[in-house]
């Protein structure tokens, strides 16, 4: 097999991901406790169908699968360049301190009265954009004093790992506190808030994450050549030319950035970030120029399936996403390990 | 064509280059052998503009005043050592064509990169992993990279590291013709004899200072014993020198 055949294989992979990632979202837009056919789901999305059916599809089905495929794809996205970039195979997004400071930021937005819960399940934010906006800055905030942080050691990848670690701590102990002072209705409402449920996601805020999703995406398929070179350690991307600080300052961020986003409107869905890239290196090799793209599908295809299964297997209630992906996850993951130790 | 002036360098409070200076043309091909510690890695680093140091010139101009890209065209550094992962062969070679490349590589790029696997002889290995070879194999994709890049400058730490004795005389003959065909080869060594023979200058280092520096002539058993303080003797085999310790 010559190189060029080995880079239509990839192209042939990445084909086969994004019919999968059709095929899923399709059949999850029919299933439901409102049954919809195929046929009519076709001829809602050209724009015909019954009024029912379109409320049900166009107004609540359908944002809710974009969102997962939006969702997915940021993770996988951000996943695969922070392992790129810190050497890590552990590293995703949550390394960077997301989940505990969005986590923070939305106890914070809570207990200043933005929302309360009662036992049904239900959220109710008095102020939702309190609590996205106070969840992102907690997020990013978090980023950016990790970031700060390492470099007092040259922002070595072992520095942000570590400062990383601290940070998560300290913001987890800070959420405690806020915790402690909640009351009741309060803390049941953070509680349901760090369970990521896609449904919070209508289309404005669909609108938002795939703006940032593309053009962070953009970004990084500019730069997969340094996502390459860094993977071989910092002195072979400079002797080749990269300009390897500042492009791990810069993608560390961006990975941060989009995912703070998401996690801001849908809360805290682990694992994908770990599984998407992890399982598409195994299968394809880890040339950033197909990781990229490859991981962004095998996110999306992961996570709406995982919806979809969220959505149906106790139907009609539904369960948090984040539930399946950690159930699914944490095996998987261990398995992927275990593949990938072997190769050494 | 490289020079160092006066060349100092510390890690922290730590300072491990103490002061040299060294001037390399075009074409040559010097081996820089010392003891464990000497600061001979530290040295190629600066040399390479990998660590950023005061007094590195290039055409004599400061190393930092080029832009990394322009760097990367001529001058190409082989670390000594190379952490394997998920990456082809053939795409770790394909990195050596990064200065020069937009987006995609062309036609040019991946002949190249063919040529370069075949010059070491890994052409097989193309569409291996790096953490599917030996070590040995990983030191001549390593280095495959680093022809890749069509340097004008060739530094490498310890290339023969790891290779069994037929590949060492490849590298080491290969070395040899880059150098013949206008290259400029800076090698750190440790297998002494192996520079004797295919090196045509030699930079002793000790203590980040530079103790000798000549063609074979500088050679001699006070500065072994000087540098390494080992007791040796030189003797010759088939016209090459040849130093055994005693
Ligand atoms: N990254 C580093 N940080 C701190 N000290 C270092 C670092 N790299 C090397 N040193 C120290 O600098 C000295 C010279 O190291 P090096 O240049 O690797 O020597 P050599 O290659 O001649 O064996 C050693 O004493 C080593 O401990
Ligand atoms: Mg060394």
């Amino acid at each position: 097999m010559d190189y060029k055949a080995y880079r239509r294989r990839k192209l042939i992979l990445c084909i086969a991901l994004f019919l999968s990632l059709l095929a899923v979202s399709l059949f999850s837009l029919s299933s439901g406790p409102y049954h919809v056919p195929l046929r009519e789901v076709l001829a809602v999305l050209l724009g015909g169908g019954s009024k029912d059916d379109r409320l049900v599809l166009l107004g609540i089905r359908l944002p809710r699968i974009v969102a997962g495929i939006l969702v997915g794809a940021s993770m996988g996205v951000a996943g695969a360049v922070l392992q790129g970039y810190l050497r890590n195979p552990l590293a995703t997004p949550f390394t960077m301190g997301v989940s505990h400071g969005a986590m923070f930021g939305a106890s914070l937005a809570i207990i200043l009265g933005a929302g309360y819960s009662l036992n049904s399940g239900q959220i109710f934010l008095n102020n939702p954009y309190a609590v996205v906006l106070f969840a992102f800055l907690g997020a990013i905030s978090a980023t950016l004093v990790i970031l700060a942080l390492a470099r007092l050691r040259g922002l070595s990848p072992e520095a942000i790992v570590l400062a990383g670690v601290a940070m998560s701590s300290l913001y987890s102990a800070l959420t405690t506190l806020v915790q402690y002072f909640a009351n009741e209705l309060q803390l049941s409402a953070m509680v349901y808030w760090s369970f990521g449920n896609l449904a919070r996601a209508t289309w404005r805020e669909n609108a938002i994450m795939a703006v940032a999703f593309a053009f962070v995406f953009a970004y990084f398929l500019i730069k997969r050549w340094d996502l390459n070179a860094s993977t071989l350690g910092d002195e072979i991307a400079k002797s080749v030319g990269v300009n390897i600080e500042r492009e791990r300052l810069i993608g560390t961020l961006l990975s941060a950035f989009i995912t703070s986003v998401t996690v801001a409107f849908v809360g805290v869905i682990g694992f994908v970030g770990l599984i998407a890239p992890h399982s598409m290196r195994l299968i394809a090799g880890g040339d950033y120029r197909s990781l990229i793209p490859l991981s962004a599908l095998a996110g999306a295809l992961l996570l709406v399936s995982a919806d979809t299964v969220a959505r149906l297997i106790v139907s009609p209630m539904t369960l948090p996403v984040g539930v399946i992906t950690s159930f699914l996850g944490a095996p998987a993951f261990i398995y992927l390990l275990v593949r990938m130790e072997g190769r050494r | 064509m490289i020079e160092a002036r006066n060349l100092r360098f510390s890690y922290g409070e730590r300072e491990v280059l103490r002061g040299i200076s060294l001037e390399v043309g075009k074409g040559e091909f010097v081996a820089i052998l010392g003891p464990n510690g000497a600061g001979k890695s530290t040295f190629l680093r600066c040399l390479a503009g990998i660590l950023r140091c005061e007094g590195v010139f290039l055409k004599d101009r400061p190393v930092r005043d080029y832009s990394p890209r322009e760097l990367s065209r001529i001058l190409a550094y082989v670390p000594q050592r190379v952490e394997p992962g998920f990456l082809t062969v053939f795409d770790t070679v394909l990195l050596g064509r990064r200065p020069y490349m937009g987006l995609t590589p062309s036609e040019k790029d991946l002949e190249v990169v063919e040529e370069a696997l075949k010059r070491l002889g890994i052409e097989k290995l193309a569409l291996k992993r790096t953490n599917e070879i030996s070590g040995g194999e990983l030191q001549k994709v390593s280095i495959a990279r680093a022809l890749a890049q069509e340097p004008e400058i060739l530094l490498m730490d310890e290339p023969t590291n790891n290779l069994d004795l037929k590949s060492q005389l490849e590298v080491m003959r290969l070395a040899r013709e880059l150098a013949k065909g206008g290259k400029t080869v800076i090698m750190v060594m440790h297998d002494v004899n192996l520079a004797l023979r295919f090196a045509k200058r030699f930079v002793f280092m000790k203590g980040g200072r530079k103790i000798a520096d000549g063609s074979l002539e500088v050679l001699s058993e006070k500065l072994f014993e000087e540098v390494y303080g080992v007791r040796v003797e030189i003797g010759e085999v088939r016209g090459v020198p040849v130093v055994v310790p005693l």
